[in-house]
């Protein structure tokens, strides 16, 4: 319980430890302290930039998701128009197609006929000399009937 | 004497005395209140390996410090010091780069200090006294009080340079003639000035000493009361009242360690915060 000479080695002890301490311990865990609460800080403004950014983005999409929606039923409902013209073009170009065909088909059987037609004919006139010759039990001379016979076959 | 067998309980007063003797540099005992020609080597000693120690912790920690993992030590100490930087800000906002360092050094080694009070009273003089009766010493005649904070030196230390630093502050902060006025114009305006020269010079002469004699005071009690706890051990059936006593002590004394490193600090800070203000007006 005296105060003693030990006082001034107190003093010394303590001015350096204060020194020492300020020097190795308290400014760089203050700088680290103050760096890291900056940086949070930058972190969580960085954050809601981000969220920001992100709201932006949707409302963006959905604005192109609408473009694309009302675009594409434009392009659908062109297509359905163009859809019947073609429709309607290619029922035309089928019947005409078939008019071609059945009128082909008319001719050639008009040709066929034409032709059984001639060569009925010319066998006419052999086939009712013979029948006649038969008939009259004598030779019948073809060209003596020549009149009567193209008459028959005019009819024919 | 036959103090070599049972010493604390054949001679209460002898034991309490030894513990509260100090080891000094040539034997002597100082001779009254103020004697600069003692040295006491304990008091010095022990508060020196406490400063190395935590100088090294903050040297180890400071040196190898990392920002985005901190661990163990770092932990600690980044706690420690963001609550010392809290009370300086939330107490001294004006505070200069020297204020928080000053008051961590104050807090920590004034806890560790104090913290020497609740190692068992009888363990550290027992050592020493082993260990210089093996370099041939009368155990006996070696005293050594572990706690350098029952000590006024060391109190008063801390004390003095708080108190050399409230003058620097007020003088940086009011001038000399502002500094002069506070002791002329204060704390009754300038009808009672030789009062007022009184008053502020008691003033500013009790903060030093009451936080030092506070400090001192309550370490020296937890100290005492420790010894006495320890004398209980004259006989076996005052034992369980001794274990119960010191556990008790040792609980609340647990408080006070820290209290009064976080009041030494804590009032550091204020009377250095209020030494900062500008001349106020009257």
């Amino acid at each position: 319980m005296n105060v003693t000479a030990t006082l001034i080695g107190q003093l010394i002890v303590f001015s350096v430890l204060i020194w020492f301490v300020k020097a190795v311990l308290w400014e760089p865990i203050i700088n680290t302290l103050e760096d890291r609460k900056k940086r949070i800080a930058d972190g969580l403004a960085a954050s809601e930039k981000g969220l920001k950014d992100q709201e932006a983005a949707k409302e963006l999409a959905l604005q192109e998701v609408k473009k694309a929606k009302q675009e594409a039923a434009e392009i659908i409902a062109q297509a359905k128009a163009r859809d019947g013209q073609m429709l309607e073009e290619a029922k035309n170009k089928a019947v005409d197609e078939a008019d071609r065909v059945m009128a082909g088909a008319q001719a050639e059987i008009d040709q066929e006929v034409n032709r059984a037609k001639d060569s009925l004919r010319s066998q006419v006139s052999s086939l009712a000399v013979v029948g006649a010759s038969k008939i009259l039990g004598k030779e019948v001379d073809a060209k003596a009937h020549k009149a009567a016979l193209d008459e028959l076959i005019e009819q024919i | 004497m036959s103090e070599s067998n049972a010493p604390a309980i054949s001679s209460p007063v002898e034991y309490i005395q030894h513990h509260l003797g100090n080891m000094t540099l040539d034997g002597e005992r100082p001779a009254s209140l103020v004697d600069f020609s003692v040295f006491f080597v304990d008091t010095f000693l022990v508060s020196l390996i406490l400063a190395c120690l935590f100088g090294y912790a903050a040297w180890k920690v400071g040196k190898n410090i990392d920002p985005d993992n901190p661990t163990g030590l770092q932990n600690l100490l980044e706690t420690v010091v963001e609550f010392v930087n809290q009370q300086v800000k939330d107490i001294f906002p004006t505070a200069d780069k020297m204020i928080g360092p000053l008051a961590i050094t104050i807090f920590v080694w004034v806890l560790l200090m104090n913290t020497m009070d609740l190692i068992p009273v009888d363990l550290i003089p027992s050592l020493v006294g082993g260990v210089a009766g093996i370099f041939g010493y009368d155990p006996h005649h070696v005293y050594f009080k572990a706690v350098p904070t029952t000590n006024l030196d060391t109190t008063f230390a801390l004390a003095l340079l708080v108190f050399g630093l409230i003058i620097f502050y007020n003088i940086k902060n009011k001038g000399v003639v502002g500094y002069a006025k506070m002791f002329l114009f204060h704390p009754f305006g300038k009808w009672a000035i030789p009062v007022n020269i009184i008053m502020t010079t008691i003033e500013e002469i009790a903060k030093p000493v009451s936080l030092g004699l506070r400090l001192f005071g309550n370490m020296f009690a937890g100290e005492l009361l420790f010894l006495l706890i320890a004398l209980l051990a004259f006989s076996v059936w005052a034992m369980p009242a001794q274990i119960a006593l010191g556990t008790l002590w040792g609980i609340f004394h647990m408080l006070v360690v820290p209290l009064q490193a976080f009041i030494f600090m804590l009032l550091t800070i204020v009377y250095l915060g209020l030494a900062s203000q500008g001349v106020d007006e009257h």
